[in-house]
């Protein structure tokens, strides 16, 4: 049998449910952890941040007016969805992280788990966060817990897939709407959870996924009026606190990077979801 | 290459009598000659049309040329509302957003004109007094023009008598399509004597019209009857204005000032949302017609949305970082 020629991968960008090429028309070399090329990738640029904003804006209604229960059986699916792409999620985590194919497995379990593990959050969150409040008055009062808006997330850049999973998967489960910025060096697990997302019944714009430099492209999202909240785990090293800064311009809610990137299989407790949460209360008078 | 009408070049029948005024008083004379006329104009390339404008669309305008692009693209702006749902209270909010369309920075320029419904014209003079934003009243039974020219007119005088000093007409699309040529060109006559001293936007309605031929001959038979603005669109029906289309327009209005003398504005309306789509509409009018009609008074865009952006990209220009439509007025 004749060798067959190589199809090589130039990736797109995942915006509004949509796969287009960067509004810049720049590409990179992905390389593997030894240095080996992969793929091409899109380089994102700051109008593609810009239109993903946008879309993240339009589909903010759709998505945080659905039901909580909902929200779930959607992210559910996502799940399934990675599932069935368990063998490609494997190839890529490996390649990309240098782990070897047991290593990787276990990651990618880990991933699919955890992405699961927040799909069932969506319809507690109300009941562990929200309350009925006891007030010296004839009222009922309850306050629940309302999506704080679109959230930048810079995502971590050494862990590609479970790192991925886990800052996407809490803000989407609280309701809220993602522009993502992926590793930069490893971002093909991020470009095929895109696929996912796209093959799956997350309605289009609910995350829209940036390959390329958060460098370049974080102060654009941390300064944008429209951005509500921005995660900055993956911020560039020393960079975070002037990120800060100009989110503090519109008032973002902002989460902290930590010191160094965190062993993502520990418990990830609820912080992450709380973190993008409003707290909304209602007084209603008592009849007799 | 040129469309440029002598009319000297006319064929014989239609020649303009001599010693008679205006080069194209003949060709009203009767409805043959009028057909014959417009019939006559030189064909639309279409495929060379589209892939002109196409061409136009891709200049990059940036910087301070942006910045000016954008102020001129607001201060162009029609700001419309036409629903069933308007009230005064609306308008009135729409006025103030005429005059200051960006609270946060005195320096963004008014828009050009308000455009309402003929009943609420009176309205909106009364909140825009003293500012120099024209108020503009759709008219002839808009959008449709499906009624008999008696209550056409009957809007028109009301219009004009709640204070409009512009009227935005429609012509008879059906007329028009079943080469009823003359009917529409009396009825805009008609139309412009009832407007009286208040300008005459003659809206052709591309969208119904379907093919660049036909908005070609429309904006000539508009331009015969007397309007001072040849629109593309209600808004109400899709395709509104497209790029095209407002190419082809522009050169008949430069082809009607090459011949006549007179100039005649253009304003496209509906589908213009973005900032982005303005700035192409202003790159054709500089490279069709030339800057004589870069200005509010020979060019216009009929929206609501288009603002908003305008004011978007004006606030991103200003502050370096992007803003949001929570930054701007809901209409």
């Amino acid at each position: 049998m004749p060798d067959r020629l190589a199809v090589r991968k130039t990736y797109k960008l995942y915006v509004n449910g949509a796969f287009p090429r960067s509004e810049s028309g720049r590409t990179y070399e992905v390389t593997d952890a030894r240095g080996a090329f992969l793929a091409n990738a899109a380089h994102a640029s700051r109008k593609d941040a810009r239109d993903a904003v946008v879309a993240a804006r339009g589909a903010f209604g759709k998505w945080s007016r659905a039901t909580a229960y909902n929200r779930g059986q959607v992210l559910y699916r996502v799940a399934e969805v990675m599932e069935g792409r368990h063998a490609q999620f494997c190839e890529e985590v490996a390649a990309g992280e240098g782990l070897s194919a047991g290593r990787a497995r276990v990651v990618v379990d880990a991933a699919i788990d955890r992405w699961v593990w927040y799909a069932g959050w969506t319809d507690k969150l109300a009941s562990v966060l929200g309350s009925a409040n006891p007030v010296a008055g004839p009222f009922f009062d309850f306050s629940l817990p309302e999506p704080t808006g679109v959230v930048a997330v810079l995502a971590p850049q050494r862990s590609s897939l479970l790192g991925l999973v886990s800052v996407l998967a809490p803000v989407l489960a609280g309701g809220n709407t993602a522009v993502v910025v992926t590793s930069r060096e490893r971002p093909l697990p991020a470009v095929t959870l895109g696929e996912v997302l796209a093959t799956s019944d997350v309605p289009g714009g609910v995350v829209n996924l940036l390959t390329g430099d958060a460098a370049e492209i974080g102060p654009w999202l941390a300064e944008h009026d429209d951005v509500d909240a921005i995660d900055l785990t993956g911020a560039p090293a020393g960079r975070a606190l002037e990120l800060e800064r100009l989110a503090a311009g519109s008032i973002k809610r902002v989460l902290r990077p930590p010191a160094e990137e965190p062993d993502w299989t520990a418990d990830p407790g609820t912080g992450r979801m709380t973190r993008f949460l409003e707290t909304k209360t209602v007084w209603h008078p008592k009849g007799v | 290459m040129t469309h440029v009408l002598d009319p000297g070049t006319l064929e014989a029948g239609t020649r303009p009598a001599p010693g008679s005024g205006a080069p194209f008083d003949d060709v009203t004379r009767s409805d043959a000659a009028l057909r014959a006329f417009l019939h006559g104009l030189p064909g639309v390339d279409q495929v060379g049309a589209e892939q002109r404008a196409a061409t136009l669309g891709t200049r990059s305008i940036k910087t301070t040329a942006k910045a000016w692009a954008i102020d001129t693209a607001i201060s162009m702006v029609d700001l419309t509302t036409l629903e069933g749902a308007d009230t005064p209270g609306k308008v009135r909010s729409l006025a103030a957003k005429a005059r200051r369309p960006d609270p946060t920075d005195p320096a963004a320029p008014a828009v050009a004109a308000v455009c309402v419904y003929g009943d609420l014209a009176g309205v909106a003079v009364e909140a825009l007094e003293g500012t120099g934003i024209h108020v503009a009243a759709v008219a002839t039974a808009f959008p449709s023009g499906r009624a008999s020219r008696e209550v056409k007119l009957a809007d028109v005088r009301d219009a004009v008598g709640n204070g409009a000093d512009e009227i935005d007409m429609v012509i008879d699309r059906g007329a028009f399509l079943s080469g009823r040529y003359l009917e529409v060109f009396e009825e805009i006559v008609a139309v412009k004597e009832a407007c009286g001293t208040a300008h005459l936007k003659v809206i052709l309605e591309t969208g119904e019209l379907v093919t660049l031929d036909n908005a070609r001959r429309a904006s000539w038979l508009a331009m015969l009857a007397g309007a001072d603005f040849i629109k593309t669109s209600t808004g109400k029906v899709s395709p509104a204005a497209t790029l095209p289309v407002c190419l082809v327009m522009l050169e008949a209005v430069r082809d009607f000032r090459a011949a006549t003398g007179t100039q005649v504005g253009v304003k496209p309306a509906g589908g213009i949302r973005t900032t982005k789509d303005a700035v192409k509409h202003l790159v054709m009018v500089n490279e069709t017609v030339g800057a004589d009609w870069l200005s509010p008074d020979w060019f216009r865009f009929g929206a609501s949305s288009l603002l908003n952006d305008l004011l978007l990209q004006r606030q991103k220009l200003r502050t370096g970082h992007y803003s949001g439509p929570d930054h701007v007025s809901v209409d």
